[in-house]
């Protein structure tokens, strides 16, 4: 059940990126499917009634959530921020270039 | 279970009205607040880390997408609604459910991981270590070599950003000097 809640915000990403004509709308959508993949990972990960994995030195904690999703998607979000500021600057000089941002008027090569 | 069940609603939601409003400013702040509504879920899944680094990420990635809207396309244009790609999107999007819905059935179950490859960490990490927040002894110590890795991918997307939109060496002859 969670976990198919969170494929249906990757399945609205998806719908954007395919169906949508708007450069900035396809961009919202793939950021829209990181944040389901994110989420994703972090679920697999979660422990019913588990800590946080912060230790402390004097006590033994065992029911703490999986650590390792976290620590990989912990580079993941930075990285999805550095893909989108590289997606929007391609947006940016297309822009300039053909004066829209729609993806079916930008078909024809203007060298 | 139900808390994130809420918020995972609310995300859906949010990325619903994201993805069909027409106006481009308040599309990009219902994206933004899709991913304050993760950092939040963030929080509630025990994961602190995450949620103050979605937290930065959502904000700047918000001021960057609102950088390219603002002055330009303020609503997207009423053409005549094109029902191909619409349908199109929409039975790749209900065909990626169905086929989805079967693996995770075979996941564990919510809330019960398995934590095969974990338990060593946590169970070694802080004598390997000595750090006591686990999610860093992971990035930073047991897997330094990924960490540095997606260290080379960040800077290669920085570095692509920069060169795509930089001023110097794309003027031609009688091209007016054009603001980025």
């Amino acid at each position: 059940m969670t976990y198919f809640l969170c494929m249906i915000i990757f399945a609205i990403g998806l719908y954007a990126v395919v169906a949508k004509r708007n450069m900035i709308k396809i961009i919202i959508g793939i950021m829209v499917m990181e944040y389901a993949l994110n989420m994703l990972f972090v679920l697999f990960g979660y422990r019913q009634g588990g800590r946080s994995p912060i230790l402390e030195k004097a006590q033994t904690i065992t029911n703490i959530v999986d650590p390792l999703p976290q620590a990989l998607i912990l580079t993941a979000i930075v990285i999805g921020l550095a893909t989108t500021a590289l997606m929007v600057a391609l947006a940016v000089r297309i822009y300039e270039k053909y004066g829209t941002f729609d993806i079916t008027k930008i078909r024809k090569l203007r060298g | 279970m139900t808390d994130i069940n809420v918020i995972l609603m609310l995300m859906i939601v949010g990325s619903i009205i994201a993805v069909e409003t027409r106006d481009m400013l308040s599309c990009v702040v219902v994206v933004g607040v899709v991913g304050l509504f993760q950092s939040l879920a963030f929080l509630v899944l025990k994961a602190p880390d995450l949620a103050i680094v979605q937290l930065v990420v959502e904000i700047l990635s918000l001021v960057i997408l609102l950088r390219v809207i603002i002055r330009k396309e303020a609503s997207e244009p009423q053409h005549h609604p094109d029902y191909f790609p619409m349908l199109v999107g929409i039975t790749l999007s209900l065909l990626a459910l169905l086929f989805v819905h079967p693996i995770l059935r075979e996941l564990p179950q919510f809330g019960q991981p398995v934590m095969r490859v974990a338990k060593e960490y946590i169970e070694n990490g802080m004598k390997a270590t000595g750090a006591t927040n686990l999610v860093s002894a992971v990035i930073l110590d047991f897997r330094a070599y990924d960490t540095l890795g997606e260290a080379v991918v960040l800077f290669t997307a920085v570095c692509g950003a920069l060169i795509v939109l930089r001023k110097t060496g794309r003027k031609k002859k009688g091209e007016p000097e054009t603001e980025a």
